[in-house]
């Protein structure tokens, strides 16, 4: 689905990224971890398409991607931040928003926002302000409007660390319940180790902008192969 | 004191019965103000969004100008459309000189800083990585643009009530390229003026009163919307 060969970024003449590789298979959940700054913030705005690498290539769906992404590769993905980033609209509009910038007829856009609403328990506020959610609700609406668009591949980066612990984990709950039923192929950046290993089923840990370890979460927990990673995964995952 | 009293009881009267010359000032007051306030939204949204949005070399510079242009004297601007516009100058054959057209040009240009201005403060005080999800949703440029401007429409109704108040109240560019000729380019600034030199202060009260009130009733329909929208009290 997606890949990345040698990928290096650097911004300021410092390297934030070095030699990444990467791939994404459909259907998969692939979690990217790592302490603050290590780069995998940096990876996924890479890898989402939102900035461009110093060197390496991406693909696509087997395509080479171009320094100037088409519209039509750029509208199959979808981004969901740490803060929800909704407009100053109304519930529905918000997650309207992509469907409408794709050209969907009236009907089908209720039809979906409607759908995705309802699957993050957010249905009732449909014609409530944005302004005036709560950071649950809002982090439900901004996951609706990712979905909507039914994107082939979705990044979520740090979706939850706003969040408290209750609400966050009754959000992971429907999102693992969402990933279930729709295979979406997804790239998720969390601090937290449970989210890792809730929801991805493989794990990169990136150090100073390297991948240091690849492989199913609680494997690498298992094993960490490497001290440095040891080191991180022993203050991780407390 | 008595003059001052008895110049708002005369204002008061010629409000209330509704002088046909008073009602024309305001009447013409209101068409070339707002006329004028609607060009400077074509000429300042899309110059403030390409400052906003597009980097080139000297923008800075551009927006410091800009800047600058929201306190342009009106009647420096009226001297410089009057020398464009003047029957020798480089447009006098369109023989606008003296009309209300000419007017609205000049108000024009004063609100077109002052709207570009606060667009652009308004789209670049957006957070950054709104913009960045508004890409990330798969918009077009026209797309992009379009939703930022929504999102700061608040902000650019403070420009259309800032650019409508500063032409509606300003009295150097009207008398300058306008001339004050009655029945044709007199708006309630210069007609004010005019009366407080003919001694006729009821007149000229009637007349500040309108203004306030045309400019208050502007500004209030439009902070009114604002708040409403904003979801204010």
């Amino acid at each position: 689905m997606l890949e990345a060969h040698k990928i290096s970024w650097k911004q300021d003449h410092k390297f934030i990224l070095r030699n990444i590789h990467f791939h994404l298979s459909p259907g998969e959940c692939v979690g990217l971890i790592g302490p603050n700054g290590s780069g995998k913030s940096s990876l996924l705005k890479i890898l989402a398409f939102l900035e461009t690498p110093t060197s390496g290539q991406l693909y696509f769906q087997g395509q080479s991607i171009p320094k100037s992404v088409p519209l039509s590769i750029r509208r199959k993905i979808a981004i969901v931040f740490q803060e929800s980033l909704l407009l100053n609209t109304c519930v529905f509009d918000n997650v309207a928003m992509g469907l409408k910038i794709r050209g969907l007829s009236k009907g089908k856009i209720r039809e979906k926002v409607d759908y995705w609403l309802e699957q993050f328990g957010v249905i009732h506020l449909s014609k409530q302000s944005a302004r005036s959610l709560s950071g649950g609700e809002a982090q439900r609406v901004s996951l609706a409007r990712a979905f909507a668009i039914e994107p082939d591949v979705l990044f979520l980066d740090e979706p939850f660390s706003a969040l408290d612990a209750p609400t966050k984990e009754g959000l992971r709950v429907d999102l693992s319940k969402v990933f279930k039923s729709t295979q979406t192929t997804t790239v998720l950046v969390s601090h937290d180790f449970k989210d890792i290993s809730h929801l991805t089923n493989r794990a990169l840990i990136l150090l100073n902008g390297e991948v240091v370890a690849e492989g199913p979460p609680t494997e690498l927990l298992r094993n960490p192969q490497k001290e440095e990673v040891d080191r991180f995964l022993a203050y991780f995952s407390t | 004191m008595e003059m001052i009293w008895q110049g708002i009881l005369a204002a008061i009267h010629l409000l209330l019965t509704g002088d046909p010359e008073v009602i024309d000032i305001t009447l013409l007051t209101l068409k070339i103000s707002g006329t004028g306030t609607l060009i400077s939204l074509f000429i300042g949204i899309p110059f403030g969004t390409i400052l906003a949005l597009k980097p080139f070399p000297g923008r800075r510079l551009v927006l410091s100008v800009v800047n600058t242009g929201m306190g342009l004297p009106p009647v420096v601007v009226g001297l410089w459309v009057s020398i464009f516009l003047w029957r020798s100058g480089p447009f006098g054959f369109l023989n606008i000189m003296y009309t209300p057209t000419a007017i609205i040009i000049a108000q024009a240009i004063i609100a077109s800083p002052i709207v570009a201005a606060l667009t652009c403060a308004a789209l670049q005080q957006t957070n950054p990585k709104l913009r960045l999800q508004i890409r990330a949703l798969g918009a077009t440029r026209l797309q992009y643009i379009w939703l930022l401007l929504k999102e700061v429409r608040y902000s650019l109704l403070a420009a259309i009530i800032a650019g409508f108040g500063a032409v509606v109240s300003e009295i150097g560019a009207s008398m300058a390229v306008g001339g004050n000729i009655e029945g044709q380019t007199r708006v309630l600034t210069t007609a004010t003026v005019l009366e407080v030199s003919k001694g006729n202060f009821d007149i000229a009260i009637a007349l500040s009163i309108i203004l306030c009130l045309l400019a208050y009733g502007a500004t209030l329909g439009l902070t009114l919307l604002q708040q409403k929208q904003q979801g204010g009290p």
